[in-house]
């Protein structure tokens, strides 16, 4: 739990944190941090449940530092290292940002049949959302679905696109009223 | 003599059969001409269609589009127009057969079109230049004249068929998806068009994706799969009205890959459920779904057999996409493709005898034909990416879609004959993916 006396200066951490990933990054307000001798990394490895928590809370914080994609090795539905690690962090965040619902997109390359790699897109949707519901996220909050080879992430056609084509996105959007 | 047949969409009241002038008295009993679609290097049929009788803008406009359908089939070589020296009088003047036998024209077509009014009638006559004699009745089409092309492809169907012993496919309609924008944004509509690319008519507006139309036996509705709710579900679609409904909706289940049965009463779709994709049979008015399959591997693709016993799909239980044929009731599927390489998109022909395909080997994409059994395998057609091949309604050529490689790639559709001869570029100015070949019109 966080007491009212740290949230702010937290809040400015994570602030600083964000700048540092964008360009042009406005200057910081100097401010007096509690956690300034601790590293940057540390205000995240605490489990800071609790719902909305400034700019983390954010489908773009999830995209962008999170990560939202794993990669497959071609025609392959397995989850490797890379892969898990990036889930893990997926897993994390969901559970602690429990007013979130995800899609997972499953997505091929373009060889292949339209029809095998729409239900080969299913498969690593599907191995994803295996992932993340034993790492306790509840199975309700996550859907699955494929695109196939509709919507290519890069439009070349050699191995250098195909393999950041065939991927699983995790994409992250607040439950609405009634959800 | 005459036979006299009126198209269905067109029906017509006032029209008369006119009284025909007797032809030139048979004076041979050879046999009739016959050109045969089989693999031997052939020579095409020489034929002559001499400028049309009757009204002359719309005459030249009939004429033209039957020559472009005799000659697209790669069977038949027209006779130039300057060579021809012995176009008669009128549609009832007797043919003078030495004078086609001397620019070696083998068939002769002779047509009259009229127009009165909204209306138009057309009369042609077959002709064995080489035996001397007509070869089948003369008929005549009545039809709006906005139908004049219906029209000018029906006369077409009946040269080709008497010409081949095939059924004919000219009066026929192509439903696909146009594509437009960026490869990684791609809007995906649905039109229907004229088996020769003219008339294209919308389906779906480009707002969701769409996906693999496929045609009813009857021609009058259109399956596809759409993610108009976000996630792909089955849609039907009456192409008269223009309005769809949802055939499928379970919120846990991705469905896709639908395909008619012969008689339009049963649908086969593949069901996906926690990553795992299936077969499944649905009545379409009922909506009750069952599963063929029930298998952890990849079942998808279904195509019925003609006489809607048995139906072809695409599986990876092997470890590789390969074809299976089982019972319109499931049971235990038998393999049938055993080449190398991956196998996938089987289409079933109407006329029973073989199943086309799509095949990977290597990098190489391939449209293939094989007998049900799996034997007699043959390549049509190489590419970076050849895929989905749909049967023309007399099983004679395929309709396939060809993408071509790199960031500005594009689909385009591509028809080939069985015989692997005579590809051809679909004449349209769009790109277009997932053709799925309608009936012969009535």
């Amino acid at each position: 739990m966080i007491n009212a006396a740290t949230k702010p200066a937290l809040l400015m951490a994570l602030l600083g944190l964000a700048a540092c990933a964008q360009p042009a990054p406005p200057p910081a307000a100097p401010v007096v941090d509690p956690y300034a001798n601790t590293g940057g990394g540390a205000v995240f490895q605490g489990n800071v449940a609790g719902g909305n928590l400034g700019s983390e809370a954010t489908p773009e914080h999830f995209r962008s530092q999170v990560g939202d994609t794993v990669l497959f090795a071609a025609d392959q539905t397995t989850l490797d290292a890379d892969a898990r690690a990036i889930l893990a962090r997926q897993a994390q965040w969901l559970n602690s940002h429990g007013s979130f619902q995800a899609v997972i997109q499953g997505h091929a390359e373009e060889t292949g049949t339209r029809e095998y790699n729409l239900a080969l897109g299913a498969r690593r949707a599907s191995a994803v959302q295996e992932y993340l519901v034993a790492e306790g996220v509840s199975p309700g909050r996550i859907r699955t679905l494929s695109f196939g080879k509709e919507r290519p992430a890069e439009t070349c056609s050699d191995e250098s696109c195909w393999s950041r084509n065939r991927r699983a996105v995790t994409v992250v959007s607040e439950a609405g009223p009634g959800a | 003599m005459f036979r006299r047949l009126i198209l269905a969409s067109t029906f017509l009241t006032a029209a008369s059969a006119a009284v025909m002038a007797p032809v030139a008295p048979a004076h041979a009993q050879d046999e009739p001409l016959r050109i045969e679609i089989t693999d031997g290097v052939i020579e095409p049929m020489s034929i002559a269609i001499p400028a049309f009788h009757g009204d002359e803008e719309i005459a030249a406009k009939v004429r033209q589009v039957v020559a472009e359908d005799l000659t697209g089939t790669g069977l038949f070589s027209e006779i130039p127009a300057e060579a021809q020296v012995a176009r008669p009088g009128s549609f009832a003047e007797p043919v003078s057969y030495e004078d086609w036998r001397a620019v070696d024209a083998e068939a002769l077509v002779t047509a009259e079109v009229r127009q009165m009014g909204e209306n138009i009638s057309v009369r042609f006559r077959l002709f064995n230049v080489v035996s001397g004699q007509p070869q089948g009745d003369g008929m005549q089409f009545d039809a709006r004249a906005g139908d004049w092309r219906r029209a000018a492809h029906k006369i077409a169907d009946q040269v080709y068929a008497r010409l081949t012993g095939e059924r004919p496919y000219f009066d026929s309609r192509v439903a696909f998806v146009q594509e437009t924008g960026p490869k990684n944004a791609r809007i995906k509509r649905i039109g229907v068009m004229d088996y020769d690319g003219k008339n294209t008519l919308w389906m779906t507006n480009g707002a969701s994706l769409v996906l693999a139309p496929r045609f009813s036996p009857d021609g009058t509705k259109i399956l596809y799969t759409s993610y108009d709710s976000g996630f792909p579900q089955i849609r039907l679609l009456d192409v008269a009205t223009v309005t769809s409904r949802a055939l499928t909706q379970d919120g846990q289940a991705m469905s896709f890959s639908p395909s008619f049965g012969p008689k339009g009463q049963s649908i086969v779709y593949s069901r996906e459920q926690g990553g795992n994709t299936d077969i499944w049979l649905m009545e379409p008015n009922t909506g009750a779904g069952r599963p063929l399959t029930n298998a952890p591997s990849i079942e998808t693709s279904p195509s019925f057999s003609p006489d809607g016993q048995r139906i072809v799909f695409e599986s990876d239980r092997s470890g590789s996409p390969q074809l299976y044929i089982m019972g319109v009731d499931g049971g235990e599927p038998v393999r049938i493709s055993f080449g190398d390489g991956r196998y996938g998109s089987p289409a079933w022909s109407p006329k029973g005898d073989m199943i086309a395909f799509t095949k990977q080997v290597g990098d190489r994409f391939h449209i293939g034909v094989m007998r049900t059994d799996g034997s007699g395998e043959k390549m049509l057609t190489e590419s970076f990416l050849d895929e989905g091949p749909t049967w023309a309604p007399n099983g004679r050529v395929v309709m396939f879609t060809r993408v071509t490689p790199g960031g500005n790639g594009q689909p385009r559709l591509h028809s080939v004959d069985i015989t692997g001869r005579n590809m051809r570029p679909m004449n349209l100015d769009f790109a277009a993916s997932d053709p799925s070949w309608g009936p012969l019109m009535q």
